[in-house]
């Protein structure tokens, strides 16, 4: 490339008289012009590499959570221990307490070391004990209420191993900090490998992660995401059931009905504004209006939806009003030509025609509300709930979980279980939203019209 | 009767409306439509809508105002009997956990007749925890409590319906062959149109009413002169804090500096290289996987910077440098912030480069100057504006960005200017003393309030000066 900014006076100083020559400064120039480009190129790569990092150091801590370690133990149901009075009625069998059903279990456990001639040396019976979840008990005492015929026989039952033995399955524990961890023994460690050798332990799938509710902070290994999702997914219901009809109509009337003058304005700007507003804002509103001054319950699915609701309209309003515009004016000529109403001209031909397109920014706004947490945390959604809540519309105004804010608050317990569960619970959370853009990109690749 | 059952007698009705509002109108033109001055349906649509509509708006606002109302008299009731030093509003909170209770214990006279402590067991019986035994005054209140909700839903349920059947039998009334069903329909759609445009407009009202509400009340518990110029921050809530917002505004700008310094140069110059350099085939596929930083939920990048970038950035930088041993840090929080903000940057700095006029290009490129060259002192120049208002925005986000910081910088307010230190920040303070149980009368809750005033001013300032400054240099190419 010939360098034409320079003087015709300064010409004759070129070293060399030929143009398939670079001299210094052309190649000083495709230097800088290769460097640029290089820059550019690293930075895109670095964008995306954060992105591969942030998946994979997400995916690696909490793929984990889906697997739990069980302990198959065989264990004989003494009636006379369990049913005191004999009538197999579930109201005076619930008499014997979870404590009851801990020894039952810790006995089996006991007998089944012993029957395979396991035999560890410096391992007592507290040690034993200790390798099931504080939670087992529980389990198989919800298992024998529902089911009180299960008395008197030997079970096989699956009893979830602590957290410190699931977690030496998952490289989380090791011998070595056994030795220093009050809640787990080394002894207890090669109990659980000689079990393993015996096929009493196994590691499978853990369906109870995503169906069981929230555990107290000692049992990582019962925590479970059902109320969760079942709240997030009540929130999701009030969000579409409000700000579908709502940003669809306000949308219409901006798009195609409101005049051009400052009123409007003031509301566009103001649509604007709040689509940037900080979410944590939302949050207080929602604590000054719902909760304070129409004293709707703390921790509650409508109030969580609620405040979605206000903060996901601008979202919609934008994209909806965006669909509206692309239908081409002749669609509403022609429709007023044959004497349509303007109301009908909307309702009976645009609308239809840009349903695809306000469906996707729908879904796109439904899933940034999913995972938006900050709001929900100052409306106490942040409250530890084992009770599902009930069906809709009364549901809605128990207490219940959001996936985001479970993540959240199992990041401020002690017990390293738990930060597997959240990384765990963010891969359901990205899954969710994963399908939902998924259909929002399938719904605009097949139904949008290009005019 | 529950909200449930109401909604579906009201629905009901109006379903029942339309049919019956169709059929008058068919039968008042003698079975012939082309009498009618509308579509059949317009008829009985007039008459759904004013059935359900109104009668909905009811609902919502008695829903709305009872508890109010009914707090405020109890309340105004149990006052008198108060010890001076008790709190109301936990008062309040246990009359109302009572009051939901009683059904489960027994009758109103059962409870009345219960000791203090007998009730607070039988309480425990049902599951319900009480804040402490409760005062003969406080189970009255209750039971009041309960007679007037339950009075009120009686009320409301009687009224709604009446008010559907009047507004059903008010639009039967008005069918006539020459009656306007159309106009009348579309009127009553059009200002459902404009209520609803109105919300978002009632949301910001909500928003300033309700902090500059809850702030002026701060205030006057503690000086906002205090507040603006201290510059140190300690909650205590026996009382006798320091509430400075210095600190806290520092960490917020610390954090957004250093994530303006990640995203920045990453998100431009990756635009740049989409808009000019890349291949069509490149950019299609490029482009919506950096979007995808912006679609993961910010408590993603909270966990990744508190399990990932936290221990990494102590362990390989802090600890060897001597600069602190703690794993939430300004640093960490703004480089987790800085990716999620990387996007803002280069989308809307890629759409405006691409507004940059083509003859500019050409023009540049016509001279001689590489492509580099052209951008650097062409397009870029020209997009200054715009890339501006992209970086303002972007700032905006990260200023009120709440879940990296709560996760990832820590809580200890410090002015200092170590990056490796934990310092925290103005969204951090709001979640930390509204969240768990709180107490609307102390100015350590109440400060929250005026954080979240302060929040809103600087990022509603960020945003308008940013699309101002979009805007304008839209049309400038326009």
């Amino acid at each position: 490339m010939t360098d034409l900014s320079a003087s015709p006076a300064a010409a004759p100083v070129r070293a060399s008289s030929s143009l398939l020559t670079l001299d210094a400064r052309v190649r000083r120039r495709n230097a800088a012009e290769a460097r640029f480009r290089g820059y550019g190129f690293a930075a895109i790569l670095l964008a995306l590499l954060a992105l591969v990092w942030l998946l994979y150091s997400i995916f690696s801590a909490g793929l984990p959570a889906f697997r739990q370690t069980v302990i198959q133990i065989p264990v004989t149901l003494d009636a006379a221990q369990l049913d005191k009075a004999g009538n197999r009625n579930p109201d005076e069998m619930a008499k014997a307490s979870t404590v009851t059903y801990g020894k039952v279990l810790s006995e089996a456990l006991k007998a089944a070391v012993a029957q395979n001639g396991i035999v560890i040396e410096g391992l007592d019976d507290k040690e034993i004990a200790g390798m099931l979840s504080q939670e087992a008990p529980a389990m198989l005492r919800r298992d024998v209420l529902a089911n009180p015929a299960l008395l008197g026989q030997t079970i096989t039952f699956q009893a979830y191993a602590t957290g410190r033995v699931d977690g030496y399955y998952k490289g989380r524990v090791t011998l070595d900090s056994a030795t220093r961890d009050s809640n787990v023994t080394p002894e207890q460690l090669h109990l659980a490998d000689a079990l393993k050798e015996k096929g009493l332990l196994s590691t499978s799938f853990n369906s109870g992660f995503l169906t069981m509710p929230d555990a107290s902070d000692k049992r990582p290994e019962a925590a479970g995401l059902g109320i969760a999702i079942l709240g997030s997914a009540y929130m999701m219901v009030v969000v579409l059931v409000l700000s579908l009809p709502i940003g669809v109509a306000a949308s219409i009337y901006l798009e195609e009905f409101a005049p051009k003058n400052r009123w409007t304005d003031l509301i566009e700007v103001n649509i604007a504004n709040l689509a940037a507003v900080p979410s944590i804002v939302f949050g207080i509103l929602g604590l000054a209006i719902f909760i304070n001054m129409a004293g709707l319950p703390q921790s509650a699915p409508i109030v969580g939806g609620l405040v979605l609701t206000l903060m996901t309209l601008p979202r919609i309003i934008i994209p909806t009003r965006a669909a509206l515009k692309a239908v081409p004016p002749s669609i509403r000529d022609a429709a007023l030509g044959v004497g349509a109403s303007k109301m009908q001209s909307i309702f009976h031909h645009v609308l239809p025609l840009a349903a695809p397109g306000i469906l996707t920014g729908m879904i796109i706004g439904l899933a940034q509300a999913l995972g938006e947490t900050a709001p929900l945390l100052l409306i106490g959604m942040v409250a530890f709930v084992r009770e599902f809540p009930a069906a809709p519309p009364s549901g809605l105004f128990d207490p219940a979980a959001a996936l985001p804010v479970q993540v959240y608050n199992w990041t401020q317990r002690g017990d390293p279980g738990f930060v597997e569960r959240a990384s765990g619970a963010i891969i359901v959370l990205l899954v969710f939203l994963l399908i939902m853009n998924t259909l929002a990109i399938i719904l605009r690749r097949r139904f949008e019209r290009r005019w | 009767m529950s909200i449930g059952i109401l909604s579906s007698i009201l629905l009901a009705l109006a379903a029942a409306g339309y049919f019956i509002g169709r059929a008058r109108a068919v039968s008042a033109a003698g079975g012939d439509t082309r009498k009618l001055h509308s579509l059949a349906g317009f008829y009985g649509q007039s008459v759904a809508l004013f059935t359900a509509v109104p009668a909905f708006l009811l609902m919502a606002a008695w829903l709305f105002i009872q508890p109010i109302l009914i707090e405020s008299r109890v309340s105004g009731q149990l006052q008198q009997t108060l010890a001076p030093d008790a709190s109301l509003s936990l008062v309040m909170a246990d009359v109302r956990r009572l009051a939901n209770a009683i059904d489960s214990i027994g009758t109103a006279d059962e409870v009345a007749a219960l000791s203090p402590e007998a009730l607070t067991a039988r309480l425990g019986e049902q599951g319900v925890a009480m804040g402490g035994d409760m005062s003969v005054a406080q189970v009255a209140a209750a039971n009041e409590y309960r007679l007037l909700s339950n009075q009120s839903r009686t009320g409301m349920t009687v009224a709604t319906i009446a008010l559907a059947l009047a507004g059903l039998a008010f639009a039967l009334r008005r069918i006539r062959i020459d009656f306007r069903a159309r106009n009348v329909t579309e009127q009553f759609v059009m200002v459902l149109m404009i209520a609803a445009s109105l919300i978002a407009v009632l949301t910001t009202a909500g928003i300033v009413v309700s902090l500059l509400f809850e702030t002026i009340h701060f205030f006057k518990l503690y000086p906002a002169s205090d507040f603006f110029l201290s510059t140190t921050w300690s909650p205590k809530f026996g009382g006798g804090s320091d509430l400075g917002i210095w600190p806290l505004l520092w960490g917020t700008l610390y954090v957004s500096l250093i994530a303006l310094i990640v995203a920045v140069p990453v998100g431009l110059m990756s635009a740049i290289y989409l808009a000019e350099y890349a291949s069509p085939r490149v950019r299609t596929w490029v482009k919506p996987a950096i979007e995808i930083l912006a679609g993961i939920p910010t408590i993603v990048y909270g966990l990744f910077a508190l399990i990932t970038v936290g221990p990494l950035l102590r362990d390989y930088f802090a600890l060897p440098l001597g600069l602190g041993n703690s794993s939430s840090s300004v640093m960490t929080a703004g480089l987790v912030m800085g990716i999620m903000v990387i996007p803002f940057v280069s989308s809307l700095s890629d759409d405006i480069i691409n507004a940059v006029p083509q003859s500019l290009r050409d023009g540049s490129l016509g001279l001689g100057a590489t492509p580099s060259e052209t951008v650097r002192q062409v397009v870029l120049p020209a997009a200054l504006p715009g890339i501006v208002g992209a970086i303002l925005l972007a700032a905006s986000r990260a200023i009120g960005e709440t879940m990296i910081v709560v996760m990832g910088a820590g809580a200890a307010a410090k002015l200092s200017l170590n990056p490796f230190e934990a310092m925290t920040t103005v969204t951090v303070k709001i979640v930390s003393q509204l969240t768990g149980d709180t107490e609307f009368a102390s100015p350590e809750t109440l400060v929250a309030f005026a954080l979240g005033l302060t929040l809103f001013v600087i990022t509603l300032a960020l945003n308008i000066l940013a699309l101002w400054i979009v805007r304008r240099y839209r049309e400038q190419y326009e």
